[in-house]
């Protein structure tokens, strides 16, 4: 592997611990325990900090978190008794991933399709809306825009199900709620580079050599615009992740994003650090993948040593 | 060998910007023969680049208009041509080498398909001859390892390596004309030579007319039979190397050539700057546009644009100092020791 | 001869657009004199010189979107601050006899602010209520019209804290780590990396969850992470402007440190910087929203774009007019402040512009 893969590799790593850390120490500061409560004795109380392990020095609680998080334990819940953080988080990923990714699928392409057309017809109006839907999409929150299609679309007219989790059709408008912003961003940024590309000298080249508009627009364009979109994954991932803390929690999906707005209202600090820390894990992981790729699409990126001119 | 192969005439080819339209070339006539090279020269903004690229109808339709004129390459009109025969045209018959070979490839793809793409385009080969052929290609403009460096990518080349790939796609199909843009600008002094060397030898076995941009008037001398003078978006003056070089007719070529150090001249004698920059195309007077930085300039000047003047069969310019009429002043002229 | 030169220097003219190509014939004899051109006008000649603000202030003026922005920005933040005090109620004043009543204007009754609710009963007529509520009432009774430009211009206030704040912090990290270079320079942006690598949602939550809610407390979480961007930014500029021949030139003539921080560098990083203030203002409002809609936010009575629309989304079935007002808000707040940042960055930079 190379110097720069390796470079990557340690930034990614220092950043896991940094991550870890703080999320240890504030957790330490958070207000009281988390076994306030009134009715709870001092000997209740010593039993539980026992169980949980917080009657030790704060150096070994330390240790002990680390290790345990190296092995993928992120603790119990404070709320559910007797159920594991890593469990909670298990059982919840299924209808987080699937809204997620299909957003994500999705968004890239219709936001694709608008980006090119945008940049071909530039100064067109077709070029105009599609621009402006981009900034609306990027502009209005997400959570807006969930309100207004369950509002409309699921009680008005009641076209799809407004809210719940029994079938295929129970992920569509969550699905779409999610996928505005990477609509949006996806459009701007394919369009942005499309019409960078189409400037750039060696298109002037290609149509020197006699190449038609559409050849010229697939072989040269299209290929150069499209690789830098790949950076976009790791701002689009958070994006979703974002979203779906919203997302969720409005269409009532028993995903990550909805056990996390009910861990907020009861005080599990334990299944909130561990849902943050699984959201960056995963978006640090992210980046680095993003990273790999860039490097595979790009001949001018040579994974050992960085991109070089030109 | 003395067959005229392109000819321009009256070329006028305006830039619509938001606010306001530029003529960039106002009035451009030239030709060029068979096997003979032809430089234009003039400072960035004089045209000479806008004109190159007309002449193989690369400017871009939603910007730019060419508003009169014509350009007959073996006697039919380019600007009549429809899109099919105008792609038929490019990298067949006319072809052009751009001023920066650090921009001017694609650096996603490998070098080799670069130039096939050009040969299959205008050639019935398959794939492994196209292979060849762009090999070939690469060996012809002294790529060193062709068969190896055809899998590589443009980074992986040095700045005058990669002017050479450049001029191999140019040269792939064997084209009539080469339209050269300032193609040693930015590459380093000893590249520079070696690039119009290779310029000048595939000239010599292929015939091609050249029309050679630059505003390096130690280039032209070196490269060119005849030359262009151009000032913003008009030839000022044109005609044979040698009497441009050594009589030239238009004060603005004078002061070119006096801002340029020569080696045969006298030490003793100082580099003379041009005053002043050239103006603002849009801003555009009714006179000549070179009379407000014109040591010569007369009245006439500032209100008339000047005629073009037949000196001899092949030397024309644009100059009121050659109407019988500013007789009197280019006495005055001389007598002040200025002409 | 000299005498006859310095005579017409004097009526020297400048070159008047008076026909394009005359014939030959038509020009008379007595134009065939010396006329040079006097040096100043010369100058003329290649128009009048703008500086760099003027350029890119006409240029934002040529942009549409950009300046209804600007007057959208001005209408809502001089709402925030008067709207509070125009109906004469305060943003957490209860009435109960007053709960839950739709919109009314009047005379504009027919964009549908007509006091009736879902069921099309006019409630104020129902309960006979005489005064008009402009946004209508929630459910203690409180005047959303208060309440909406009270919370726009918390949420404003969160945004512009954040936004001061991170160019406070960036402008002295990016300028120090910029400016000194070398050893610095290199520790301070390792420091960078890796918390770039931390997406600042997490962060903001995890700071949220320690501190008391708040609106400082928000906006200490925000820059927590968001100073980053800005200082990658300055440090990026001042890089850039430090290579260039006139602060070369400056120091080489002895200028201070000091004197070249505050004359050449800053004032020549102060578009990309505008253009990053501009950016981060709807992140902070958005985050705002977002904090609040889960449950993170401020804490009632106060109230904020972010939480009005939490609330608006609960009631939105049977009083969506709760939903609307500050849901309408916000987007313009973004859509405006997104667009007038694209704006400036087309107009002070050109060669951006597509």
């Amino acid at each position: 592997m190379g110097a720069y893969l390796l470079r990557r590799l340690g930034y990614m790593l220092v950043t896991l611990i940094v991550i870890a850390t703080a999320t240890f120490f504030l957790m330490k500061m958070l207000p009281g325990t988390p076994f306030n409560n009134d009715r709870l004795n001092e000997q209740q109380l010593a039993n539980l900090n026992a169980k949980y392990g917080l009657d030790q020095p704060v150096a070994i609680q330390y240790l002990k978190y680390m290790s345990n998080l190296v092995q993928g334990d992120l603790g119990d819940s404070y709320k559910y008794v007797g159920r594991s953080v890593t469990e909670v988080i298990s059982e919840r990923i299924g209808p987080s991933a699937l809204i997620g990714f299909q957003a994500l699928v999705l968004g890239t392409l219709i936001g694709l399709v608008l980006g090119v057309t945008s940049a071909l017809r530039h100064n067109s109006v077709l070029d105009y809306t599609s621009v402006t839907l981009a900034v609306l999409g990027m502009s209005i929150p997400s959570f807006v825009f969930a309100a207004l299609l369950q509002y409309y679309v699921g009680l008005k007219w009641g076209l799809l199900p407004p809210a719940l989790w029994k079938g295929y059709e129970y992920t569509i408008l969550p699905t779409l709620a999610l996928s505005v912003t990477v609509i949006a961003t996806v459009a701007r940024f394919i369009r942005t580079e499309m019409l960078d590309v189409i400037s750039q000298d060696y298109v002037l080249t290609a149509r020197a050599k006699g190449l038609n508009n559409g050849k010229v627009i697939i072989r040269h364009v299209l290929r150069n615009a499209l690789i830098p979109v790949v950076t976009m994954l790791g701002p689009l991932a958070i994006n979703i992740m974002t979203g779906t803390l919203v997302i969720e929690k409005i269409f009532s999906v028993p995903g990550l994003g909805e056990q996390f707005s009910l861990s907020v209202i009861v005080n599990d600090y334990s299944v909130i650090m561990g849902i943050t820390l699984f959201y960056s894990f995963l978006f640090i992981f992210m980046v680095f993948l993003v990273d790999i790729l860039y490097g595979l699409l790009d001949p001018r990126i040579n994974l050992r040593g960085g991109k070089q001119k030109g | 060998m003395n067959e005229t192969i392109l000819s321009v005439e009256n070329l006028r080819i305006s830039f619509h910007l938001q606010d306001r339209v530029i003529q960039a070339v106002r009035g451009v006539s030239f030709s060029l023969k068979k096997g003979e090279t032809l430089a234009i020269v003039g400072e960035s903004g004089s045209g000479k680049s806008v004109t190159a690229k007309s002449l193989m109808r690369l400017l871009p339709p939603q910007t730019t208009q060419i508003t009169d004129g014509s350009i007959h390459y073996l006697n039919k009109d380019i600007l009549k041509y429809s899109p099919r025969e105008i792609e038929a045209l490019r990298g067949k018959e006319i072809s052009m080498v751009f001023q920066d070979p650090m921009t001017s490839l694609n650096p996603t793809m490998k070098i080799g398909k670069q130039i096939m793409e050009g040969l299959v385009q205008h050639q019935t080969l398959t794939k492994a001859e196209a292979r060849q052929k762009a090999i070939e290609m690469l060996k012809l403009v002294g790529i060193p390892n062709a068969e190896e460096r055809i899998e590589a990518y443009p980074h992986q080349f040095s700045g005058g390596m990669r002017q050479r790939v450049v001029i191999a796609i140019a040269l792939a199909c064997r084209p009539n004309v080469l339209i050269a843009d300032e193609p040693t600008t930015a590459l380093d002094v000893t590249i520079q030579a070696q690039i119009l060397d290779l310029m000048k030898s595939v000239q010599e076995q292929t015939q091609m007319g050249l029309i050679l941009i630059t505003h390096d008037l130690g280039v032209v001398a070196n490269m060119a039979q005849r030359v262009a003078v151009m000032y913003t978006g008009e030839i000022v003056e044109i005609g044979p190397t040698e009497e441009i070089f050594s009589n030239p007719q238009h004060p603005y070529t004078k002061g070119l050539l006096k801002s340029m150090p020569r080696l045969d001249a006298n030490r003793q004698e100082p580099l003379v700057p041009i005053p002043g920059s050239p103006p603002d195309v849009s801003r555009l007077g009714a006179g000549c546009a070179f009379a407000p930085r014109c040591p010569y300039v007369m009245k006439v000047c500032h209100h008339h644009s000047p005629p073009e003047t037949r000196l001899d069969d092949q030397h024309l310019t644009s100059c009121w100092l050659h109407d019988q009429r500013s007789q009197k002043a280019k006495e005055i002229f001389q007598a002040q020791g200025s002409l | 001869m000299s005498m006859e030169l310095e005579k017409n220097k004097n009526n020297v003219q400048l070159p008047q657009s008076v026909s394009t190509v005359s014939p030959r014939d038509t020009i008379s004899d007595d134009l065939f004199v010396p006329e040079p051109v006097d040096s100043s006008l010369q100058e003329q000649i290649s128009g009048p010189m703008k500086s760099v603000w003027q350029d890119a202030w006409q240029r934002l003026l040529k942009n549409k979107g950009a300046v209804l922005s600007m007057i959208m920005i001005v209408l809502i933040t001089f709402l925030a601050l008067v709207g509070p005090q125009m109906s004469g109620r305060t943003y957490d004043e209860q009435n109960l006899l007053f709960t839950n009543l739709p919109p009314k204007v009047a005379g504009l009754e027919w964009l549908g602010l007509d006091g009736r609710d879902n069921n099309g009963v006019d409630q104020y007529e129902k309960r006979g209520i005489t005064e008009n509520f402009w946004f209508g009432t929630d459910e203690f009774g409180r005047d959303l019209w208060t309440r909406v430009w009270k919370g726009t211009q918390i949420s404003l206030l969160i945004a512009s804290l954040a936004a001061i704040l991170d160019l406070i912090i960036g402008v002295a990290y990016g300028g120090i780590s910029a400016f000194y270079g070398g050893k610095l320079d290199n520790v301070m942006q390792r420091i960078i990396e890796v918390l770039v690598g931390i997406p600042n949602l997490i962060v903001i939550i995890l700071f949220i969850l320690i501190l008391e809610p708040g609106i400082f407390s928000i906006v200490l979480a925000m820059i927590v992470t968001g100073w980053v961007s800005m200082a990658r930014v300055v440090r990026g500029q001042i890089l850039q402007i430090k290579a260039q021949e006139f602060v070369i030139a400056s120091k080489a003539l002895g200028a201070s440190n000091s004197r070249l921080i505050v004359k050449h560098l800053l004032p020549n990083a102060i578009g990309p910087i505008l253009v990053t203030i501009m950016f981060t203002i709807p992140s902070a409002i958005f985050f705002e929203a977002f904090l609040s809609f889960i449950g993170l936010g401020l804490q009632p009575p106060l109230a904020s774009l972010g939480m009005l629309i939490q609330d608006g989304y609960v009631a939105m079935r049977y009083f969506s007019y709760k939903l609307v007002f500050p849901g309408i808000i916000i987007s313009v707040l973004m859509i405006s402040f997104n667009l007038l940042a694209d704006g400036l960055r087309d107009a002070l930079d050109p060669r951006m512009k597509k």
